[in-house]
C-alpha cells in the first residue's frame, strides 16, 4: 500500500482527461504494427508494457487468488509539450480502426499551462470559436421568378469576373485616354483569390500544387484565379515564369525575400498580378510576420537571404513608415515604379474600426489599387493564441462600413475593396463569398479554405491540429521537413485546387441564376441579402428576415 | 412585363394613335399607370417658338396650382398658353386621387440669349427640380414631369386607353412628331406616378419593358455622380434615363457606347475589336453603370433620334418597323402593326443582344448598328 502523502503530483501535472484530446485505444483490436506512434507528429502515444491482474479463482480448493500478465499496450502522454493535438493521423493509419482522438467535453486544464519557461502560448489556425459565422446566417433572398425570368445556371452565359486594381471616375478615364496620359494598371480576375500564404509558411510541395492548380484554372479552365505570396518572396524559378502574371507578390514588414524579387526584375518574361503590401493581418493584427526557426529551411534560408534555423518575426510596422500618409507616398509609388506603373499596388489591413481612415487616405492617392481588409477569423501560419483569439474585427461589417463610405463620397467603383478572414470557415465558402460581395467587396480571400479543401488540412477551430507554426503538419502542408512534406502530391494538390475553383464557379452562378444576375458581379447588391437576426440587419443594412 | 410602343412621323399625329396600339398589346399591363411622352408637340390653337418652354405635371389641389404659377413667375417665366383637356368626367377613376389639374403650360423663358445652350438646359433641369422638390415639400401636391421647348408629358394610374379617353386626346388639339407610351405591369415598387415611364432628363427621355436587377448598385453609384436630376429611383427603369444622360451629356459619347455601357463586350469578345483597347477600360470605369435585365430600353433625344436597345440576355421582346417618313417601335409586333400598317412588315426587325437600332431625325431609314462594329470617337483635345 502507498501512503498517500507520499502520492507525487505537481502544479503542472495533467492526467489524460485534462487534455483536449483523448485518445481512445481499444487493445482487441490493435495489432501492435506501431504506425500510430510512428506518425504521430508530437509524439503523444508511446508504447509501453503494462501489468494486469487477473483474477483467478480455485473452485475446487474453495481459494480466490490474483494472477499477473504482462502485455504491451499505447499510452499517451500526459505533458503539455506531447499533448495529443487531435490530427487524427494515427486513426489514418491504423489497419485496424484500434485508435484514434476524441475531443475532451470536459473542461481541459492544459489550457491554463501552455505558457511553459515563461512563453505564452503559439500556434497556428485561426480563432477557435467554432459554430456559425455571421456570412453563414446570410441568404439571399431576392428572387426573380415571374417578374423576371430565372435564369438557367448550367446554360447561361455569366459574367462573374471582378476587377483588381484602381479605376479612374468615367470623366477622368476618358480624358485621359484620350490625351494619352496614364491609367492605372486593372487585371480582370476571379473573384475568390488564394490569399497571402508564404512560401516559408508552406511547404514546397504545396506551393507547386497551388500554383499547378492555379495556372490549369488559367490556362485550361478560362477561370481566371490568382494567388497571393505572403511574405518572403517567391522561388526564383517562379519569378522568371511565365506564372508570374497569376501570382500577387506580397511585401511585408520584414521585406523577406524582396532582394531575390528585384534582382528577378530584368529578367521577368511577364508582370505580376498585382503587389500586396502588407500592413495588418487578421488573425494577428499589430503583430508582423512570424517564421519559428523550425520552419527555416537551407532553402527558405536562401530565399529570405538569413542564416538557417533562426526565428523570423517581422517587425509590426514597416520600418520606414512614419505615418499612413508617408506609407502611402513611399511604398506604394515605390512599388508602382518598381514596376514601371503597370502593376496595380495595394495594401492590405486586418480589421480595424480605424479601416475607414486608411480607406480615405487611399481613395485620394492615385497609385492606390484596392484595399484588402482581412478580419478576425483570418488564419495565419504562426501566431500567439492571445491575438488571433482576442485582437481584430470581424470583417462583414467592417467591409460593409468602408463600401458604404465609398458609396456616400461616390467612389465605390474606384477603389475595390477585398475582404477576407473567415470566409468559407464552415465549408460555406461560395456563400460566404457572395455574401461578402454583396455587402460591397469586389473579390474575397481564402487561405485556410484552400488548405482544408485542397490539400486536406485538418485544422478546425476546436483547437485541432494548430501546430503549423512549428513545422509538424502531418500533412505536409506547412512543413519544411521533406520526410513530412514528401507526403503530399503536388499533382494531387494541383487536381484538388482545380475541382475546388470548378465548385466554387458552378456555386456562383447557382446563387446569381435566381437572383437574375449574369452581367456583372453583383458586388454591393445589398437589396438581395436578408439575415435573421434584426441587429446584424440594421449594421449591415441589408433586409432583416425571419 | 410593362409594354413600349413609339411611332415617330414626319407629319405631327395624335398620341391616341399610340393608345390605340397600347390597346392592341393590353394582355401585357394592368393598369397600373400610364406614361406618355410626345416630342415635336404641335398644339391646335397656339404656335410655340423657340423660346418658348413647355411645363408638364399635375397639381393636385388649387393651392399647389396657384404657387406653380407664382412660382414660374417668380423664376421670369411668362406664361404663353394654357393646354385645357377637354376632360371627360367620370372615364378616369378620380375617387381616391386628388386631381386638381393636369397642367400643361407654355411659358417664355426668361431672357437667356446670351446663355450658351448648355447652360440653358441646366436652367431649365434645375427648375423642373426646384418645383418638383417645392410639391414634395407640400405633402406632394404637385407633380411635375417634364420642363422642356417642345415635349409634354403626361402620366396617370390607369388603362391606357381610358386615360386617353378621359382627357380627350383624340380630340387632335394636341399633336407630336414623336410619341412614346408604355403601360405599366406593376412589378416591384409601389403605384407612384413618378414610377411611370417614360421618365425624363434635359431632354432625354426612356422607357422600358422588364426588371433591371442590378438596380441597388447602379441607383447607388448615380446617386454618387452628384448630378442634379440623379434622384427618385421610383423604379429600377429610371437608371436607363440617367446612364443615357450621363453618356451622351455628361462623358459626351456618341449615342452608340450607350450600348457598350450598360451592356459591355466580353473579353474575348473586345480582344478582336478594332476599338477593344479603349473599350476595355470604359468598361472598368464604369463597370457599376452594367445593366443586368433582360430589358428593352427605348429612348428618344432633344433631336427626335429614337433608339431601341436590347440587354444582353435578350429575354425581352422589341420589333422595329416602318417606311420612310414613319417608324414605330413597340415592344409587341401587334403594336408596330397598329402603329404603321401601310409598311412592309417583312422588313421589320427584331434587335439581337448586340443591336442599338436608331430611328434619326430625318426618318429616312433605320440605323441599325451593332456592338462589334466600331464608332467614331471624337478625336482628343
Amino acid at each position: 500500500m502507498v501512503s498517500v502523502r507520499s502520492l507525487y503530483t505537481s502544479p503542472g501535472s495533467l492526467t489524460y482527461h485534462d487534455l483536449p484530446w483523448v485518445i481512445h485505444h481499444r487493445e482487441d483490436r490493435c495489432t501492435l504494427c506501431g504506425q500510430c506512434t510512428a506518425v504521430c507528429p508530437v509524439n503523444a502515444i508511446y508504447l509501453t508494457y503494462r501489468r494486469q491482474r487477473v483474477p483467478k479463482l480455485d473452485v475446487l480448493k474453495k481459494k480466490r487468488g490474483n494472477e499477473y500478465r504482462h502485455f504491451v499496450g499505447i499510452r499517451q502522454k500526459t505533458d503539455i509539450a506531447h499533448r495529443c493535438i487531435g490530427c487524427g493521423m494515427c486513426s489514418m493509419v491504423c489497419p485496424n480502426e484500434a485508435i484514434g482522438p476524441e475531443p475532451n467535453q470536459n473542461e481541459n486544464r492544459s489550457h491554463f499551462l501552455h505558457n511553459q519557461k515563461g512563453e505564452a502560448y503559439k500556434r497556428g489556425g485561426r480563432r477557435n470559436m467554432p459554430g456559425t459565422t455571421i456570412l453563414d446566417r446570410i441568404s439571399f433572398d431576392r428572387i426573380s421568378m415571374l417578374t423576371d425570368p430565372a435564369l438557367d445556371a448550367g446554360r447561361h452565359e455569366f459574367n462573374y469576373n471582378t476587377v483588381l486594381g484602381r479605376v479612374l471616375p468615367p470623366e477622368e478615364f476618358l480624358q485621359k485616354s484620350a490625351s494619352g496620359e496614364w491609367v492605372p494598371p486593372t487585371r480582370e480576375v476571379f473573384p475568390f483569390i488564394i490569399g497571402s500564404m508564404s512560401f516559408g509558411a508552406l511547404s514546397p510541395n504545396m506551393w507547386l500544387g497551388l500554383l499547378q492548380g492555379v495556372a490549369y484554372c488559367n490556362e485550361v479552365l478560362g477561370i481566371p484565379v490568382v494567388m497571393a505570396t505572403g511574405e518572403g518572396g517567391c522561388p526564383p524559378w517562379v519569378l522568371r515564369s511565365p506564372f508570374l502574371k497569376y501570382i500577387i507578390l506580397q511585401i511585408a514588414s520584414g521585406y523577406f525575400g524582396w532582394d531575390e524579387i528585384i534582382r528577378a526584375i530584368p529578367e521577368m518574361q511577364c508582370d505580376p498580378a498585382a503587389i500586396e503590401i502588407k500592413y495588418g493581418q487578421g488573425a494577428k493584427p499589430g503583430d508582423g510576420g512570424l517564421l519559428m526557426w523550425f520552419k527555416v529551411s537551407k532553402l527558405i534560408a536562401r530565399l529570405r537571404g538569413v542564416p538557417e534555423g533562426v526565428d523570423l518575426p517581422s517587425p509590426p510596422v514597416h520600418q520606414t513608415l512614419y505615418s499612413i500618409e508617408e506609407s502611402v507616398m513611399k511604398m506604394i509609388q515605390t512599388m508602382s515604379m518598381a514596376f514601371g506603373f503597370r502593376v496595380p499596388v495595394y495594401p492590405k489591413i486586418s480589421g480595424s474600426t480605424s479601416a475607414k481612415a486608411v480607406l480615405n487616405n487611399l481613395v485620394r492617392n492615385p497609385y492606390a489599387g484596392g484595399l484588402l481588409i482581412d478580419g478576425i477569423d483570418g488564419g495565419t501560419g504562426a501566431a500567439y493564441d492571445v491575438s488571433m483569439q482576442a485582437t481584430g474585427h470581424p470583417v462583414a461589417s467592417n467591409l460593409r462600413e468602408c463600401y458604404l463610405d465609398l458609396v456616400a463620397q461616390g467612389r465605390q467603383n474606384e477603389i475595390p475593396l477585398f475582404a477576407a478572414g473567415g470566409v468559407g470557415k464552415n465549408g460555406n465558402v461560395t456563400q460566404n463569398g457572395l455574401a461578402l460581395i454583396m455587402l460591397g467587396a469586389s473579390g474575397v480571400h481564402i487561405g485556410k479554405y484552400i488548405m482544408q479543401a485542397a490539400a486536406g488540412c485538418l485544422g478546425n477551430e476546436l483547437g485541432r491540429c494548430n501546430v503549423c507554426n512549428t513545422g509538424i503538419c502531418p500533412k505536409g502542408i506547412t512543413s519544411q521537413n521533406e520526410k513530412l512534406f514528401r507526403r503530399l502530391d503536388p499533382d494531387d494538390v494541383a487536381q484538388r485546387v482545380v475541382d475546388t475553383f470548378m465548385g466554387i464557379r458552378t456555386e456562383m452562378k447557382k446563387v446569381m441564376a435566381p437572383l437574375g444576375r449574369s452581367q456583372s458581379l453583383p458586388i454591393g447588391m445589398s437589396d438581395a441579402l436578408g439575415i435573421d437576426d434584426a441587429d446584424a440587419a440594421k449594421r449591415l443594412k441589408i433586409n432583416y428576415i425571419c | 412585363m410593362c409594354r413600349l410602343a413609339l411611332k415617330s412621323a414626319d407629319t405631327p399625329f395624335s398620341p391616341y394613335e399610340v393608345l390605340t396600339a397600347m390597346e392592341a398589346m393590353q394582355e401585357g399591363y394592368d393598369g397600373s399607370g400610364l406614361g406618355l411622352l410626345l416630342r415635336g408637340v404641335k398644339f391646335e390653337d397656339f404656335k410655340l417658338k423657340p423660346n418658348h418652354v413647355i411645363l408638364s405635371g399635375i397639381a393636385h389641389t388649387e393651392a399647389a396650382l396657384q404657387r406653380m404659377a407664382d412660382f414660374m413667375g417668380e423664376y421670369g417665366f411668362e406664361l404663353k398658353y394654357q393646354h385645357d383637356f377637354e376632360m371627360r368626367p367620370g372615364v378616369i377613376e378620380t375617387w381616391d386621387r386628388d386631381r386638381y389639374k393636369y397642367v400643361v403650360r407654355v411659358y417664355k423663358t426668361p431672357d437667356w440669349k446670351y446663355l450658351s445652350t448648355e447652360q440653358r438646359e441646366f436652367n431649365l433641369t434645375e427648375t423642373r427640380l426646384a418645383l418638383r422638390k417645392n410639391g414634395e415639400d407640400h405633402g406632394g401636391d404637385l407633380t411635375v414631369f417634364s420642363l422642356w421647348p417642345d415635349v409634354v408629358t403626361i402620366k396617370e394610374v390607369g388603362w391606357p386607353l381610358q386615360v386617353g379617353d378621359g382627357l380627350g386626346l383624340d380630340d387632335g388639339r394636341i399633336k407630336a412628331r414623336v410619341v412614346m407610351a408604355q403601360g405599366r405591369q406593376n412589378t416591384n415598387y409601389g403605384i407612384n406616378l413618378y414610377a411611370c415611364h417614360p421618365f425624363f432628363i434635359q431632354g432625354i427621355s426612356t422607357m422600358t419593358n422588364g426588371e433591371n436587377t442590378a438596380f441597388i448598385p447602379i441607383k447607388e453609384y448615380l446617386e454618387g455622380r452628384e448630378i442634379p436630376g440623379y434622384m427618385g429611383y421610383h423604379s429600377d427603369s429610371e437608371v436607363f434615363t440617367h446612364i443615357l444622360h450621363y453618356v451622351t451629356k455628361v462623358l459626351k459619347l456618341p449615342l452608340e457606347v450607350y450600348k457598350h455601357v450598360i451592356t459591355p463586350l466580353k473579353s474575348e469578345e473586345l480582344d478582336v475589336h478594332p476599338q477593344g483597347e479603349f473599350l476595355k477600360g470604359l468598361r472598368t470605369a464604369c463597370r457599376r453603370l452594367i445593366i443586368d435585365g433582360p430589358n428593352a430600353v427605348i429612348a428618344t433625344l432633344p433631336d427626335e433620334t429614337c433608339m431601341l436597345a436590347m440587354d444582353q440576355k435578350k429575354l425581352r421582346p422589341a420589333t422595329v418597323g416602318g417606311r420612310p417618313g414613319a417608324w414605330a417601335m413597340a415592344s409587341e409586333m401587334c403594336g408596330v402593326d397598329a402603329l404603321v400598317p401601310d409598311r412592309d412588315p417583312a422588313l421589320d426587325f427584331q434587335p439581337m443582344r448586340e443591336h442599338t437600332v436608331i430611328i434619326p431625325p430625318e426618318r429616312k431609314e433605320l440605323l441599325i448598328w451593332s456592338q462589334f462594329d466600331p464608332f467614331t470617337l471624337p478625336q482628343a483635345a
